[in-house]
């Protein structure tokens, strides 16, 4: 066969396939909107579930998987940031390198309901935060670290090094250098990690089950105080997040809506999931503008 | 009369490979030191010494001493972030930062300690004035540093090693990614800053070497073979292989 020929036909095969996994996604979409936007109102985001009356809302749900993300993002973000930054800038390669990056990589392949029953047995009874939305923070560190951590080497890494050598002729302390030359650049990498991370937050139910829990206490949105029980801020309160919501009302839901309930509150998550993208990457954006004066996108 | 920038013995390592081999170098005040020899002679190896770039590759090691205003910079005692400030580089590669252009320049002073707006922007002036860039970005100091040209990019780099006041600069192959113009205005450059300055270049460009440099030091497999006034080396080199490099005839 001529080269020409086989070009071609490589050619479409990649197309194909590509396609195919477009098409796939915009299936997936298209099912999950169609299917649960038509449930979805102002007071189905905002009211309370209800047990086996119809018309229950996710309301607390949606707060809940937010306020989550947020609490694992506070634990995560700096520990990542900082064990990224040691692997790329301090470490010596050698054994206990080498030892760091296996640990991280198979920390991230934990299957997570495994890692759900080890964060009861720590983290909920013996160190005894009970089912609680810090529980649940911590667990989800173990999924999200090793992502973030690996994110953050790599994009220290791929900074060019004349960037280094150029902040070390001029003087510039090795921890100024991290800070505002290679920082700065690597930006936009490491947004990319904490979004593929948040995707995780949002999505994950089986490790959540066992460490945040499966309810939430009533609610009073007028509480900030966070250490009053009831108070949406208190992060050591049980929290249902979305995700746990949907598999808990599609397996025992008493509501005679519960179906519809499901597949709205499934449409939620993903266009929550969209908008944090879309918003992490405008912040991202923001960010690498104003530290590096530049006006492409990273 | 010894100058107070000169290497006694000097000898780097990467490993058990001898880099560069015993080698003795003066680089006289206001006055132009161009390093030539063919790739992998060791020439940018010793350049890196000089301000103890080499420190960040962990297998290299080094023997001998190098003496800057009577100080040997390998010293334990020696405070390399001040020692790297007495001493400016730029690479063959331009490398702004990933900043404005006023930042590229203010980053460093600002780092050593002047916070007075006014003094930075005088600093930026002056840097960039001597790099001969000044006309070209003042309007336009807010800009990435990224948007100029290469060889715009490059003076702003000569301007940032300028900035917190060197009394050496060492110029690792400067204008070899830059068009016939650009190279011209950095080695216009090169000739005007010697009156403040000790330069050392190296360089691949034969006629570079001659039109810029008071003393050329020809380099080969680690070894310095010649060292003299640049005029002598061009015109009548003691060393045959010297002339074969210089020539053109080999390297």
């Amino acid at each position: 066969m001529k080269a020409k020929t086989i070009d071609k036909i490589a050619t479409t095969i990649i197309v194909v396939f590509s396609l195919l996994i477009v098409a796939v996604l915009v299936g997936l979409l298209a099912f999950i909107l169609v299917r649960g936007l038509s449930h979805v109102n102002w007071s189905f985001l905002t009211s309370v579930p209800q047990t086996i009356k119809a018309g229950g809302g996710i309301g607390p749900q949606l707060f809940n998987s937010l306020f989550l993300l947020v609490l694992t993002l506070i634990i995560t973000i700096p520990l990542g940031l900082g064990a990224g930054i040691y692997m790329a800038e301090y470490a010596k390669p050698g054994r206990f390198t080498d030892a760091v990056r296996l640990v991280v990589e198979v920390l991230s392949s934990f299957p997570s309901i495994v890692v759900g029953l080890f964060g009861l047995l720590l983290i909920v009874n013996t160190f005894g935060f009970g089912f609680s939305l810090f529980s649940g923070a911590l667990v989800l560190t173990i999924f999200n670290l090793p992502l973030i951590v690996r994110i953050t080497e790599q994009a220290f890494r791929s900074v060019p090094k004349e960037q280094k050598e150029a902040g070390l002729a001029l003087g510039l302390s090795k921890w100024k250098i991290i800070t505002s030359v290679l920082f700065p650049v690597a930006i936009p990498s490491i947004v990319t990690g904490t979004v593929l991370a948040s995707g995780r937050v949002f999505g994950e139910a089986a490790a959540l089950l066992f460490t945040a829990g499966m309810s939430t206490p009533r609610l009073d949105f007028s509480d900030w105080n966070p250490l009053s029980p009831t108070s949406p801020i208190n992060p050591f309160r049980p929290a249902e997040t979305l995700a746990v919501h949907i598999w808990k009302i599609n397996s025992e839901g008493l509501a005679p809506d519960a179906a519809e309930i499901a597949a709205g509150a499934s449409a939620v998550l993903v266009i929550l999931v969209l908008i944090f993208n879309l918003f992490a990457r405008w912040f991202g954006n923001v960010l690498y503008k104003a530290l590096t004066a530049s006006k492409r996108t990273g | 009369m010894e100058s107070t920038f000169r290497t006694e013995n000097l000898s780097v390592f990467y490993g058990k490979y001898e880099a560069v081999k015993n080698i003795s170098l003066d680089f006289p005040d206001q006055s132009v030191t161009a390093l030539i020899g063919p790739s992998g002679c060791g020439k940018s190896t010793f350049l890196r010494s000089l301000n103890r770039m080499n420190d960040e590759i962990s297998q290299a090691t080094i023997k001998g001493k190098i003496w800057i205003e009577g100080q040997d910079i390998n010293a334990p005692d020696t405070d390399v972030i001040k020692l790297r400030q007495k001493i400016g580089m730029v690479w063959q590669k331009p490398n702004p930062f990933y900043k404005s252009i006023y930042e590229n320049i203010a980053f460093g002073p600002k780092y050593h300690g002047i916070k007075n707006k006014s003094m930075l922007d005088e600093i930026v002036e002056s840097s960039l004035r001597k790099a001969a860039l000044w006309d070209e970005v003042k309007d336009r100091l807010k800009q990435s540093a990224l948007s100029l040209s290469g060889g715009q990019q490059q003076r702003l780099c000569i301007a940032r090693a300028l900035s917190v006041n060197p009394g050496i600069l060492l110029l690792d192959e400067p204008a070899s990614a830059l068009d016939p113009v650009s190279t011209s205005k950095v080695e216009e450059l090169i000739i005007e800053l010697k009156r403040e300055l000790s330069i050392v270049i190296v360089t691949h460009n034969m006629q570079q070497a001659a039109r810029i440099s008071d003393y050329t030091a020809y380099f080969y497999l680690g070894t310095l073979m010649e060292h003299g006034d640049t005029e002598l080396i061009f015109t009548n080199p003691v060393n045959a292989t010297t002339q074969e490099y210089i020539s053109g005839r080999f390297g």
